[in-house]
């Protein structure tokens, strides 16, 4: 009823190519938009800002980048948690060496970095395919893994490399002495400009070619599609992505980290995100960072809420058991993920309340 | 269907329940001590004894004498599993309700959360281990690693091999090996031994031992053995340590030139290995066994009483000690920040002049009933770790004994690497100096 979008026409091109055709998504899309820059820092406290919203902010980045290259190109990775450590350490690196540069730069130079290392392990995916390329991309996990742990360059020779306090427009807005809020604009800047960028990407010629080299890259390639070049591309950008989650995952999170937080169990724990969010989407890369990161902070949470007297050792198995069986549900309800949920629900609000 | 849209309704409405969670619940009737624990998870055979540790002390302040000076401890454990990610959010969580010390007991954690408290205003106790160069108290006046450092530690170890020798110029021409994870943390004692290869002509070999398989060491042990290193350190953790015994062990490695970083010396690491690991060394800060009269009042006070989840036979042993002496730490800092802010529920800025002002003379320590468990400890505005000596404990087959007696650091050799360091971090992450008087 309240969700229909008969009498709502399309008089132009651009019209009816807009991201949000009906109208009712563009109101929701507005709300949400209030709500995430306004009423979010003015209501959240310091620890939903920083424990639950930057880290869905940067994990939505890396779970679209991730996307763009598995949901969208069909090209599995296992790597990301190496790009992202290649985005910490490179943002770490120029943020020391050239302390005038500005931080914004810095961010977005080092997912050139990131996307620089992507093309270079992406030159596999152009003899192998699946589960190969799968283990093809391990090994960059790997070897970055070894490389940032073994050659002190990269770490300035310390334990850790650090997320250096940095202002903009007189705004301490990196390091431990920046605000939540600070950091939780800059993390929502980063994740609205690129997302909409993303979207952008997969709706325009160089999307449709993912999605022909994903569904069938011999006969992509017969139309025309140049497998090289679209497939690097996808390795590049995808990296971009996760090398500038990488940073902000640095810089506005753990302010100070070893590079072994930037492992294998990294690169799944985004590959979960999209696989529950939803392959080839970029809402389901929200939707999947969101329920990777928040479950277990709200199953951590529960007993002190509840009041139960359990040990805190119990709370984490039962944390661990509660977050396992509700990823199989979710994947049993719906294995294509939580963005086909929400399609199927979309569909079904059209008829509501009569449905038919 | 009904279940299915049910269900999914519960977590909708979780998922809108979720933003008032972090609402901050300050711990006004007590001292809140927060515990960042790892019970579970691959470290949870070493986490349980410390956590264990650290409760026992606090719950038998809290039955016997009611606190310290009349005001309760209300300690609350976080589980981290050992996990970096984990342990940020439960500092986060727990910094708001009061936090007066945290003991982090991961390097991962010890280092993600140093930047932070100094805005938040509340110390980290990284008791023997974490960021080495946070020892220089004019860099990083909140973090504290007393009683001594993995440098200082290093320095002892070749200290000890010095008078073994008999004298640091017989050192010279002998060849000095250090099997090590291959992580940050094992890396650590690495420029202190170069540094001290240099200085005395010894040769100097490093081992490294991936995490990922640290427990097939063949083709370490195998170089070892070809190599055949007069005397070997190993800084371990986890399944790494027993895994090298056993590979010393295999190649016939004189056990009693084998000398482990105090995090390789638990009864896990050698118990299997049992009587062929007789004659390893390691370094060692606090008492082994538990032949000390607080023993016994924990076991009056405490064993058995909820909360607290110790099983008898877990006193004494290395890691529970290590709790306990750390507990005895906090709980004498709070006591010296009593003594000049009076008798209330201090803050973290509070204990932080009580960490730094602690004087836990050997009289105190027989007046807690435990004399001799550990060497009286002070530390001053400028250093953090108080250049405490270290002795070595060996293995004797069943239990670890006293081996060495307490050997002082090369202070003249170490403390100028700290300075450096943290002159390096204050620069690259734009740390004030503070002045010392």
């Amino acid at each position: 009823m309240i969700y229909r979008e008969a009498g709502q026409f399309k008089t132009s091109y651009a019209a009816d190519q807009a991201i949000f055709p009906i109208l009712q998504d563009r109101i929701a899309v507005a709300i949400m938009m209030v709500v995430a820059l306004v009423v979010i820092p003015m209501f959240g406290s310091d620890y939903f800002l920083e424990i639950i919203m930057i880290n869905v902010l940067f994990f939505s980045l890396a779970a679209i980048g991730l996307n763009l290259l598995t949901g969208y190109t069909g090209q599995i990775s296992l790597g990301t948690g190496g790009f992202m450590a290649v985005g910490a350490v490179s943002s770490y690196k120029m943020a020391i060496l050239f302390p005038d540069l500005n931080i914004i730069l810095i961010f977005l130079l080092s997912g050139l970095f990131a996307a620089a290392v992507g093309i270079l392990f992406g030159l596999p995916s152009l003899r192998i395919k699946g589960f190969y390329l799968a283990v093809a991309t391990l090994a960059a996990q790997f070897f970055l893994d070894w490389l940032f742990l073994r050659v002190d360059w990269f770490t300035n020779a310390s334990t850790a490399i650090e997320g250096v306090p940095r202002s903009l427009f007189g705004v301490t807005i990196t390091g431990p002495a920046a605000t939540p809020v600070a950091k939780y604009y800059v993390a929502l800047g980063f994740v609205l400009v690129f997302a909409l960028i993303a979207k952008n990407l997969v709706r325009s010629q160089v999307g449709r070619a993912w999605m022909a080299i994903r569904d069938m890259d011999i006969a992509a390639e017969i139309i025309g599609i140049r497998p090289l070049r679209t497939k690097l591309l996808a390795f590049a950008i995808s990296s971009f992505y996760c090398g500038i989650a990488g940073s902000l995952m640095l810089f506005l999170f753990y302010d100070s980290a070893e590079p072994d937080l930037f492992d294998i169990n990294l690169s799944f724990k985004v590959l979960f995100m999209i696989i529950i969010g939803g392959l080839g989407s970029i809402l389901g890369s929200f939707l999947g960072a969101a329920f990777i990161v928040t479950i277990p902070v709200i199953l951590t949470n529960a007993p002190d809420l509840l009041g139960l007297p359990i040990s805190s050792e119990l709370a984490k198995h039962l944390e661990f058991m509660i977050f396992g069986a509700l990823i199989i549900f979710f994947l049993i309800v719906e294995p294509h993920g939580l963005a086909r949920l929400w399609q199927i629900a979309k569909e079904k609000l059209r008829q509501w309340p009569f449905p038919y | 269907m009904t279940f299915k849209r049910s269900a999914l309704g519960l977590i909708a409405a979780a998922a809108i329940v979720a933003p008032t969670i972090g609402a901050a619940q300050a711990a006004q009737d007590g001292i809140y001590i927060p515990l960042l624990t790892y019970r579970t998870g691959p470290f949870a055979d070493s986490g349980t004894p410390i956590a264990n540790g650290l409760n026992d002390y606090f719950q038998l302040l809290n039955t016997r004498d009611g606190g310290i000076n009349g005001v309760k401890l209300i300690v609350e454990e976080c589980e981290t599993g050992y996990k970096t990610d984990v342990g940020v959010e439960c500092y986060e969580r727990t910094k708001t309700k009061g936090a007066v010390v945290y003991n982090p007991y991961s390097t991962g954690i010890t280092n993600a959360i140093i930047p932070k408290t100094p805005d938040d205003k509340i110390p980290v106790l990284s008791m023997g281990y974490g960021l080495t160069p946070a020892a220089d108290g004019r860099v990083f006046p909140w973090v504290f690693n007393m009683p001594t450092t993995y440098w200082s530690q290093a320095s002892v170890f070749v200290k000890y091999v010095a008078q073994q020798e008999g004298g640091f110029d017989k050192l010279k021409g002998k060849k000095i090996g250090l099997i090590h994870l291959d992580h940050p943390y094992g890396k650590e004692p690495i420029p202190t031994l170069q540094k001290l290869a240099g200085m005395y002509g010894f040769e100097f070999v490093t081992y490294p031992v991936p995490p990922k398989t640290m427990q097939d060491q063949r083709s370490t042990w195998e170089k070892i053995d070809d190599d055949a290193p007069d005397w070997l350190f190993m800084w371990g953790w986890g399944a790494m340590n027993p895994t090298a015994i056993k590979g010393a062990i295999d190649v016939d490695y004189p056990m009693d030139h084998f000398i482990g970083v105090w995090w390789s010396g638990n009864e896990s690491d050698v118990r299997d290995s049992g009587k062929k690991a007789e004659g390893y060394l390691a370094g060692e800060f606090h008492g082994v066994g538990d032949d000390w009269p607080l023993f016994d009042e924990i076991r009056k006070y405490v064993i058995g009483k909820s909360p607290s989840q110790t099983p008898e036979s877990m006193l004494g042993e290395t890691l529970y000690n290590r709790g306990i002496m750390n507990a005895v730490i906090v709980a004498e800092a709070i006591r010296t920040a009593m003594g000049k802010f009076g008798n209330k529920v201090i803050n973290g800025e509070e204990m932080r002049w009580g960490l730094e002002n602690i004087n836990l003379t050997a009289a105190r320590l027989k007046e807690l009933g435990l004399e001799g468990f550990t060497i009286p400890i002070r530390v001053s505005c400028e250093d953090h770790e108080g250049n405490h000596p270290v002795y070595l404990k060996r293995w004797d087959g069943s239990k670890w004994v006293k081996h060495s007696d307490w050997i002082s650091p090369m202070r003249n050799v170490v403390r100028p690497l700290i300075e450096a360091e943290a002159k390096k971090l204050a620069e690259e992450r734009h740390l004030p100096i503070r002045e010392c008087k």
